[in-house]
């Protein structure tokens, strides 16, 4: 069983390389291989979800070296899930690639997918904080060549900003893990803890200054503002499905944010008490009330979902910044939302520019545009929180976590009236796009030949009809949501004692360190 | 000593972050490199600065120096390396595909062209 934490993290990194040197010419065997290796990985991370259930932490010592010396893999509740989150998401992002020819516009598609994967898992997974700077360096790296997949001089542009925007990001990472490091002297997640909560209070500039470093980062992650400018540019550039894979990226961010400040610098921790919170929650506030205010502004489809997916990591944040096992607890029943229903709309925004182009003015009926508006429709109702689908309980919870808040009228009002301005704006551009091309006064634009993003890739594909597979993967994205509906009480049983598990993190410390 | 690491990981900050914040793609990449350079050099100076001394426990010798730093500024090193690679090849096709090699983007559309 031990040895299975691993395998998450091998299995993409051995099917990568075998994509890229042995099959790199034969397309049809590289969309089985892929396909096979996440199948794969979404039953390894059952299976590790299954083994996390009883609320035992496991953990992989690689190289067998105990914990302080070599670098461990920790297997906890929050980890079990964010693994499985992944690869929920990544089979149906993965099928709709293969099923709308994204796949095939550039190359090395799949290697990279999996490199990617390969990653994400591992930043999960990792319970060293300088490993974890590995494995966001690799999840990074596949995202530059994911990002610019199928190419065209916008795209590379926003790839060359984005590129160098977490390229900053990594220095500061470096520059906080060495902070880090020079007080305490170890780099292991639960001996740092232990070793931060041992150090004298009247001693603590360099580590305090750490710890903002470290938020920093993972707030670059999690494009809080004002750290979020990477985001729309790059996420309404990338093509559609490395987009809606990319929904979990930023979550990487949330889970370092939530993994760190409980573990490490927790709410109890002398030095570094209320430093992250007070911080976290005005500016999680403010990127919800941003990420808004740009869905009311967008031009363009695809800057539109961006700003949605800005909009969900702002509720999220203000979930976690609270720092209580409640408000936690809600914060990943929200994650999982999320993920979801961003992933979502960038495919239904794929499906919508494949057709008619992402910008948002009239434009004559698009073939399946019924279907397509239905999708719409119900990935609308999700992100902006409304009834019958999961957002609406997600941000149920994430405010009745707030309720013992001292700041809970600020956070009440900012969710509430963001959430109205989110409708107008998601209501405005669904009407343009699909009730205003019934008009037949109106006329289609003329090719802007400059644009290579939001025009059509060719006309006998826009009006073709796209083959099943990517119908079928947007749909079952939507049953993902409506399961997490229908099944809200299990998974927030989960996530509640996750968060118990997070906010008494003794267990982890012991059995990392190996302590009776 | 102390003060010439410190100060030689404070200018190149700086002199990185000037150029990061230039308008062209290739003054960035040399920034984000010159960065890298100060950070490598910070990474070092995190095990505490010692001169002459082996980094590792032995009988003869008189102390050690800390390997980790090092270990990590190897790491350190090789992804800066690759990153820095992987960014001039993306500036260099986006400069050949738009024939501009500037790295904000406008919505005007004479720029782009």
């Amino acid at each position: 069983m031990n040895n299975l934490i691993i395998a998450p993290i091998v299995l993409p990194a051995v099917v990568g390389p075998f994509i890229l040197m042995a099959i790199r010419f034969h397309s049809d065997l590289q969309r089985v291989f892929s396909v096979a290796s996440v199948v794969l990985l979404n039953l390894i991370a059952f299976t590790l979800l299954w083994h996390s259930m009883d609320g035992s932490i496991q953990v992989y010592e690689l190289g067998d070296w105990p914990a302080p010396f070599g670098i461990v893999l920790v297997l906890d509740r929050l980890s079990a899930m964010m693994v499985m989150l992944t690869t929920l998401l990544a089979l149906p992002v993965l099928l709709y690639a293969i099923g709308s020819g994204w796949d095939t516009r550039g190359r090395h598609f799949h290697a990279l997918f999996q490199f990617q994967l390969m990653g994400i898992l591992g930043a999960f997974l990792t319970g060293d904080a300088f490993n974890l700077f590995v494995f966001f360096e690799v999840l990074l790296i596949a995202s530059y060549g994911l990002m610019i997949h199928g190419g065209g001089s916008k795209r590379l542009r926003a790839g060359v900003q984005y590129v160098v925007y977490n390229l900053l990001g990594s220095s500061l990472f470096l520059i906080a893990l060495g902070a880090i490091y020079s007080v305490t002297g170890t780099l292991n997640m639960a001996d740092l803890a232990v070793r931060v909560a041992a150090l004298p209070v009247e001693d603590t500039a360099l580590i305090r200054v750490a710890a903002v470093l470290l938020l920093l980062v993972f707030a670059i992650k999690a494009a809080v503002l004002p750290l979020h400018f990477w985001l729309p540019a790059s996420y309404a550039n990338a093509p559609m499905p490395v987009a809606a894979l990319f929904a979990i990226m930023t979550k990487v961010g949330a889970y370092a944010i939530l993994r760190m400040y409980t573990l490490v610098f927790g709410p109890d921790v002398a030095v570094t008490q209320g430093l992250v919170g007070d911080w976290l929650l005005p500016a999680a506030l403010l990127t919800l009330t941003v990420g808004s205010i740009g869905i009311l502004g967008a031009k363009e489809l695809g800057r539109l979902v961006a700003f949605s997916a800005i909009t969900s990591m702002g509720t999220l944040l203000i979930a976690i910044s609270l720092f209580t096992p409640q408000s936690a607890a809600a914060a990943l029943y929200y994650a999982i939302h999320s993920t979801l229903t961003a992933a979502l709309l960038f495919l239904v925004a794929d499906l919508v520019m494949e057709r008619r182009g992402g910008k948002l003015i009239p434009c004559p009926a698009m073939p399946q545009s019924g279907l397509i508006s239905a999708l719409y429709f119900a990935g609308a109702i999700a992100m902006a929180g409304m009834p019958p689908l999961s957002g609406f309980i997600g941000k149920l919870l994430v405010l009745s976590a707030a309720w013992p808040s001292s700041e809970v009228w600020l956070i009440f009002a900012v969710v509430l009236t963001t959430s109205l301005i989110t409708i107008v704006g998601l209501t405005r551009a669904g009407s343009i796009l699909f009730w205003k091309s019934h008009d037949r006064s109106v006329q289609p634009p003329e090719d802007d030949e400059e644009d290579d993003i939001a025009k059509p890739v060719s006309p006998e594909l826009a009006s073709a009809p796209v083959p099943g597979l990517a119908f079928v993967s947007v749909f079952a994205l939507l049953a993902g949501l409506v399961a997490l509906t229908v099944l809200a009480g299990p998974v927030l049983k989960y996530t509640e004692a996750t968060a118990g598990q997070l906010f008494d993190p003794t267990a982890y410390i012991e059995t990392v360190l190996q302590r009776p | 000593m102390e003060i010439l690491l410190a100060s030689a990981v404070g200018i190149l900050t700086a002199g990185g972050i000037y150029l990061i914040l230039r308008q062209r793609t290739f003054p960035v990449i040399l920034g984000l490199s010159i960065l890298s350079y100060a950070v490598n050099l910070f990474l070092f100076a995190t095990g505490r600065l010692a001169l002459n001394q082996p980094p590792i426990l032995s009988e003869h010798a008189t102390g050690y120096t800390d390997p980790i730093p090092q270990a990590l500024v190897l790491t350190a090193i090789v992804i800066s390396f690759g990153m820095t690679a992987v960014v001039l090849m993306m500036a260099l096709s986006a400069y050949l595909a738009a024939r501009d090699d500037r790295i904000d983007m406008s919505d005007d559309k004479g720029e782009d062209a």
